[in-house]
């Protein structure tokens, strides 16, 4: 291959890797991932696919949850991962927003941003200059910064937690179901956030999301997980015309509407896919 | 018999109000050691939801070791910087031996901890510095050991100097700690800690240099309170009895609030001295202090819960 073009070096590389908690239950099972520098990667799939547990596997917050990677490899810009401490990875640039956002409820919005920078060295200044451009890409957190987070509403939160990371000045944000439980408009609204934070700032990001249809629309490349195996992958456009991807995860196919009727063969094809 | 439960105590505060002074003075000062207890308590609740039995035995083995470190001739304030050293290697012990390994653990697995933490602390105590009485080294630390006395009303009121000294440096420790929790780096990471362990882990917080800290802090408080109760009643094992009187200030202030430890504790001090003087003694024989606060916070608890200061539970659906 020594003549073909460098391809760009993937920040973040996630070779085959295994997860399994409490020593028994096996949720992983070889999963491979890269994300390139300065892209959005979509991680697809339904519940229990296995989604959070990679993003966790990446951010080294599995242990605190008795789960750990036992095969594989991940490397952020070629160095590995295991057994860093979650905060060391924050220093180094890669920080995750948990599903389900996760402020800190009795702080105020802003202080919940300033948790963000804990682990900055770089100054007063540095700081308070990022503070100003959350709030100029998040308009209503500046509006609500006085506000103790937990009674803010369900897209304020989650506008707060990805806030929140973008304080600590990250090279790369693992996005765990930004959507969840927020209304059609405001999922568009974030992740229009997330896009041009992902095109002004260089910024790149991992993101887990069962909204398949928002997620292709806004990512670059995509992984389909299920039950702790990739079974897809391609650039996103490619994903959104797969025929495939378009009947089981967007509801749509050539044919119109599915009916009950095609569901044996629907069991199918899904088990000749994994 | 209605008359001297309902009239009568009310009369005699009134007839003799410098008394009544002097009683909630005294009730006060007792308060804000209860104060200063339930801070530790509520400290390493919040950032670690561990309930700390040991916090009572830290006052001990605090007062111990600088009346301990004293006596082998070290000079008093020295002695001081010393002991924080002691209670800062404590903190980095419990973290590293007791704390680290158990992460994750249930919470009553963390619990029962902290009672081995407190056995461990009575019994190294007692090889170290033995199990006898000692007094306090309070006029070598510089406290002012006379009285004030004030005459109001043409009543009598008798402040002793080593109480006002207490109180003094009780406030400012208690306002100290509000400003380092609001206003600094640290102390926002220990409030958020307190709110959620894995958010705080995954914005880059380690749980482990908080734990250290808190720890310490608790340590801190513990130094205060032993040499100001050491003060007035000599620093003995006894004084771990004492730690008890935090829980009915915790359940009244509720587990979490800072300001509720404070303000229960003033509250069932003053509270405990008034019933003690009024009611306990000339209508059921005296000695109610040591059960007054409990009966109080059972009261309490069976109308809120959560403390009359307990965090409201923000709850979305």
């Amino acid at each position: 291959m020594l003549d073909s073009a460098p391809a760009r070096e993937p920040l973040l590389e996630v070779n085959n890797i295994e997860v399994i908690y409490n020593h028994v239950i096996l949720v992983l099972k070889g999963v491979s991932l890269s994300v390139p520098k300065g892209g959005i990667t979509a991680l697809l799939g339904g519940n229990g696919a296995g989604k959070t547990t990679t993003l966790k596997a990446i951010s080294n917050l599995l242990k605190s949850e008795r789960g750990e990677v036992t095969k594989g490899s991940i490397k952020y810009k070629g160095e590995t991962v295991q057994g860093r401490d979650p905060a060391e990875l924050v220093r180094k640039g890669v920080i995750q927003v948990m599903e389900g956002r996760h402020c800190f409820q009795h702080l105020t919005v802003e202080e919940n941003l300033m948790t963000g920078a804990y682990t900055r060295r770089d100054g007063k200044g540095a700081v308070e200059a990022d503070l100003q451009m959350v709030y100029d890409y998040f308009p209503r957190l500046r509006e609500r910064r006085k506000s103790q987070a937990g009674y803010t509403s369900g897209g304020e939160q989650q506008m707060c937690a990805i806030g929140r990371a973008l304080m600590s000045r990250p090279e790369m944000i693992l996005l765990d179901e930004p959507s969840m439980g927020l209304a059609p408009q405001l999922v568009e609204q974030i992740f229009e956030i997330v896009k041009s934070v992902n095109e002004n700032e260089g910024l790149s990001f991992l993101l887990a999301e069962q909204n398949t249809n928002v997620a292709l629309r806004f990512a670059h490349t995509g992984y389909i997980l299920e039950s702790g195996r990739v079974v897809m992958e391609g650039l996103a456009a490619d994903l959104r015309e797969n025929p495939d991807v378009k009947e089981f995860y967007l509801g749509m196919s050539d044919e119109g509407r599915k009916s009950f009727r095609d569901v044996r063969s629907y069991r199918r094809r899904k088990r000749w896919l994994a | 018999m209605l008359n001297d439960i309902f009239i009568k105590p009310f009369v005699d505060m009134f007839a003799a109000p410098d008394f009544l002074l002097q009683v909630l003075w005294e009730g006060l000062v007792s308060g804000i050691l209860y104060a200063l207890i339930a801070l530790g308590f509520v400290l390493i609740y919040r950032s670690s939801r561990i309930f700390n039995f040991a916090q009572g035995i830290m006052v001990v083995f605090a007062a111990l070791t600088l009346v301990g470190l004293h006596a082998m001739g070290v000079p008093a304030w020295v002695a001081v910087v010393l002991t924080l050293a002691v209670m800062f290697g404590l903190a980095v012990t419990i973290e590293r031996v007791v704390l680290r390994p158990l992460v994750g653990q249930p919470d009553i697995i963390l619990f029962m901890a902290t009672i081995g933490i407190t056995l461990f602390l009575i019994g190294l105590g007692e090889i170290i510095f033995g199990g006898e009485n000692k007094v306090m080294i309070t006029e070598q630390l510089g406290i002012p050991t006379g009285s004030v006395v004030l005459e109001p009303w043409g009543g009598l009121l008798i402040l002793e100097q080593k109480d006002i000294t207490a109180v003094i440096v009780a406030a400012l420790l208690v306002v100290g700690l509000l400003l380092f929790l609001n206003k600094t780096r640290m102390g926002r990471a220990i409030r958020a800690l307190g709110d959620d362990h894995q958010a705080a882990l995954s914005v880059g917080i380690s749980l482990q240099t908080i734990w250290v800290l808190v720890w310490f802090i608790a340590g801190i408080i513990a130094l205060v309170t032993g040499v100001a109760w050491g003060a007035r009643a000599g620093v003995s094992f006894a004084l771990e009895v004492i730690a008890y009187k935090a829980l009915p200030v915790l359940m009244l202030g509720g587990l979490e609030s800072i300001t509720g430890a404070i303000i229960g504790g003033l509250m069932i001090g003053m509270l405990e001295k008034l019933f003690e003087i009024y009611w306990g003694q000339p209508l059921l024989g005296g000695n109610t202090e040591t059960w007054f606060a409990f009966v109080l916070a059972l009261i309490v608890l069976l109308f809120r819960p959560q403390g009359l200061f307990g965090e409201k539970i923000i709850e979305r659906v």
